[in-house]
């Protein structure tokens, strides 16, 4: 059994829970103490040893009852017992005159498969999947392999051979192995599918979002969009704890001797207390001005998404929207779901041609006194401003005003300057200026930027 | 006080609750069980008013043990929940022993020989007299265990959580003057969490999960049978009933146990023997703590109670 738990605690893994060896541990202890007996006990006791969260659970509720549906291979013991019942059956066939006497000519497994014995069948897979490795497998192009593995284990070369021997003497009985050997097949296909879902699951998605990772943003089929989503939430969270847990270790600073002497007035200024002097450290302020027309409008989703997930590390976000002309879309992140936002900024300023320089004039006009010293100002926008007039001097105002101003531009570095991107005359009044146009590319961005700060 | 019960099997457990009126599920008495045998703490998780705190309280008076109560709070510290020196009465001792003082060294003849024997006085300041047990290391020091509830976990900040782990995996604490604290027996340690902020893994690692949702009809049935014995058995399937009903509702703040047996305490104090509409409408701020999922959930009051008669019926 305790094959099978362990079996169990991969699968685990491949559910997406996080078993710990020491957790394993654990729950092998509770195991040990609850015994085996009652499956929903056994059941209660893996959750509450494996599964840390509610999401956890769920997921591992589901995996346990996946895997607790298939028969657990038969133990050592089981198996003599199997060979002993063989035996008999041989030994029976051997006794009933006609059709059983041809089958003690067979190998193994088309007697057994003749005998139509499903719980003998299914024990056989069992045996076999486990010495083929079936919990090894990881990719769903891995099927094929494993199947044939298992059957090979099984002993299909000498079913075949069998099969070939009756269709010239017995046709009958060959036809009868022929459909058995079908329904084989399908059942340790259906068996291999399943250790797929069990084992597979964790693999899959690493490689699904490994991909997703380097996909240009403004490329990605709709029906990953979802998946992307979670990707960027992923990255958010990664950004916040890297950046919110250093700030509270080096916030103290020297001993701070006025507010020490003051708080120990009470045992004549003999300093059992200390008090320290905090040092004062700024939170990033950040002004996104984001184009949201055509091919640019996918990556400032995902961006403003991230940047909108950090309000742990960052103190002050406004957001800003153009294509045609600039609007403030802060509030309206704030306010609704990812999707219902973005549907809401496009019906507004989205899928203009879009013109750098009315917009910057806005920005201008009505929100130049949000920038301040400690205000970062990043520009995400492709700077095709359609040969309108670019107003770059606006930019240089703002780069004046603020700490630094970040443009991040989904096109190639290869095609700056070319045709009516801008970029070149942008790019003298930005303290960074880089390519983003994958999921990656757009953490790192906001990484360095959060970073500057600490 | 008595020797505590022994806890020797999951029924066991679920009767020794629900003698102190703590209806459990089966899950829940699993987690207390194991909890129990392989000596971990349960970390549990659920919204509020759905017994979290109570399962602490039901243990200790069931077992017969103590109870001590850690509130947590944003900036928590080790001085308030482990331990803290006493300075005053270490200031004190130090007047009333100057005299003292003088006598010792008196008999030194150079400055070294009588730092040699200040040295030899020097941890006495710092012993175990002079230190002010905080609920954590009192939970150490009882003879004969104790139930050590620590509440609301999420509140604390994320230091907090780091102080605790010594203490949650080896049922220890270390304090640098007097070296480490061992537990006399390791007492039986109930986390509390309204998830408001997520727990660090090392926490998590160290505990079991133990998640209390809503319960289903037929234990909350038996809940409120437990904590309000006055109420007619039509009523309180009835309720029940209504509340499973408003729950499928999108409020802001889900009516959970503890609100349920408020409710059936009005209930009976308003001698109703079947559920009304009117009464519904009239108490329903008792179940629901927010203006705005009063209104929500007005216009369904008339479908939710026929509903809940209707079952009743056939039920």
């Amino acid at each position: 059994m305790r094959d099978n738990l362990h079996r169990f605690f991969r699968a685990a893994r491949g559910a997406g829970v996080h078993v710990s060896p020491a957790e394993s541990i654990d729950a092998m202890r509770g195991v040990s103490k609850v015994g085996f007996e009652e499956r929903s006990i056994l059941r209660d006791t893996l959750l509450l040893t494996l599964a840390k969260s509610e999401d956890e659970k769920k997921a591992l509720g589901a995996c346990f009852d996946l895997f607790f549906s298939q028969p657990e291979p038969s133990q050592n013991g089981d198996s003599k017992e199997d060979n002993a019942a063989n035996e008999n059956q041989a030994a029976e066939n051997q006794q009933a005159p006609g059709g059983g006497g041809q089958s003690q000519n067979l190998g193994p497994l088309a007697q057994m498969l003749l005998s139509q014995d499903q719980t003998e069948i299914a024990a056989a897979i069992a045996n076999a999947a486990s010495a083929a490795g079936l919990t090894d497998i990881r990719y769903f192009t891995q099927r094929g392999l494993f199947s044939s593995r298992v059957l090979q284990q099984m002993g299909i070369q000498r079913l075949n051979d069998d099969l070939d021997a009756l269709t010239a003497t017995n046709p009958a009985l060959a036809e009868r192995l022929t459909n058995a050997t079908d329904g084989l097949r399908e059942m340790v296909r259906d068996r291999v599918a399943q250790a797929l879902l069990l084992y597979g699951r964790e693999e899959a998605e690493n490689l699904r979002n490994e991909i997703l990772r380097n996909a240009p943003l403004a490329r990605i089929e709709p029906r990953q969009i979802e998946q992307m989503r979670a990707l960027i939430r992923q990255m958010a969270r990664r950004l916040r704890e890297r950046f919110s847990k250093p700030r509270k270790r080096q916030r103290r600073g020297h001993l701070d001797v006025r507010r020490t002497l003051r708080r120990n007035a009470a045992w004549g200024s003999v300093p059992f207390l200390t008090a320290w002097k905090r040092k004062h450290r700024s939170k990033p302020k950040i002004v996104a001005l984001c184009d949201v027309s055509g091919s640019v409008a996918r990556v400032s989703d995902f961006f403003l998404l991230l940047i909108h997930s950090l309000h742990e590390v960052v103190s002050d976000v406004r957001s800003f929207a153009f294509s045609g002309h600039l609007i403030e879309v802060s509030d309206i992140l704030e306010a609704k779901s990812a999707e219902e936002a973005m549907r809401d900024i496009m019906s507004k300023v989205g899928f203009g041609s879009s013109d750098y320089g009315s917009s910057f004039a806005d920005f201008e006009q009505q929100w130049m006194e949000s920038v301040t010293p400690q205000t970062t100002v990043i520009v995400l926008g492709d700077a095709r401003s359609n040969n309108l007039d670019p107003r770059a001097d606006i930019l240089r105002r703002i780069a004046e005003r603020s700490k630094r101003v970040v443009w991040l531009n989904p096109e190639g570095r290869l095609t700056w300057g070319f045709g009516d991107s801008e970029m070149p005359r942008y790019q003298t009044f930005c303290n960074v200026v880089r390519q983003c146009a994958t999921p990656q590319q757009l953490e790192r961005a906001v990484s360095d930027i959060v970073a500057t700060y600490h | 006080m008595p020797e505590p019960r022994p806890l020797d099997s999951i029924e066991a457990v679920e009767s020794g609750l629900a003698s102190q009126g703590y209806i459990a599920s089966r899950q829940i008495a699993t987690a207390v069980y194991l909890s129990e045998q392989i000596a971990k703490p349960i970390l549990v998780e659920g919204p509020a008013g759905v017994g979290k705190t109570e399962l602490a309280k039901a243990i200790a008076g069931w077992r017969g043990l103590k109870m001590i109560r850690l509130q947590c709070y944003e900036g928590l510290d080790e001085a308030k929940a482990l331990y803290e020196w006493k300075y005053a009465k270490q200031l004190l001792y130090t007047q009333i022993l100057k005299d003292k003082l003088g006598e010792v060294l008196g008999g030194a003849e150079t400055l070294h020989a009588a730092l040699g024997q200040l040295h030899d006085f020097g941890d006495v300041f710092f012993s175990k007299e002079f230190v002010e047990p905080r609920p954590l290391l009192q939970a150490l020091e009882q003879p004969k265990g104790c139930v050590l509830l620590i509440d609301e976990i999420d509140k604390s900040d994320a230091e907090f959580e780091s102080l605790l782990l010594e203490i949650l995996s080896d049922f220890q604490v270390s304090i640098p003057e007097l070296g480490t604290i061992s537990a006399v027996v390791p007492p039986t340690v109930i986390l509390t969490s309204n998830s408001e902020r997520n727990l660090g893994d090392a926490l998590k690692r160290r505990c079991l999960h133990l998640h209390i949702g809503f319960p289903e009809q037929k234990l909350e049935e038996r809940i409120v049978e437990s904590r309000v014995p006055g109420i007619s058995q039509i009523l309180r399937k009835q309720l029940v009933s209504f509340i499973h009903s408003i729950r499928t509702l999108d409020l802001k703040k889900q009516p959970s146990v503890s609100e349920t047996i408020d409710w059936a305490r009005v209930l009976v104090l308003l001698q109703a023997s079947e559920l009304g509409h009117e009464m519904v409408r009239d108490t329903l701020n008792v179940l629901l703590k927010y203006e705005s999922d009063v209104e929500a959930a007005l216009p369904h009051v008339t479908t939710f109670v026929a509903n809940a008669s209707r079952q009743n019926a056939f039920g």
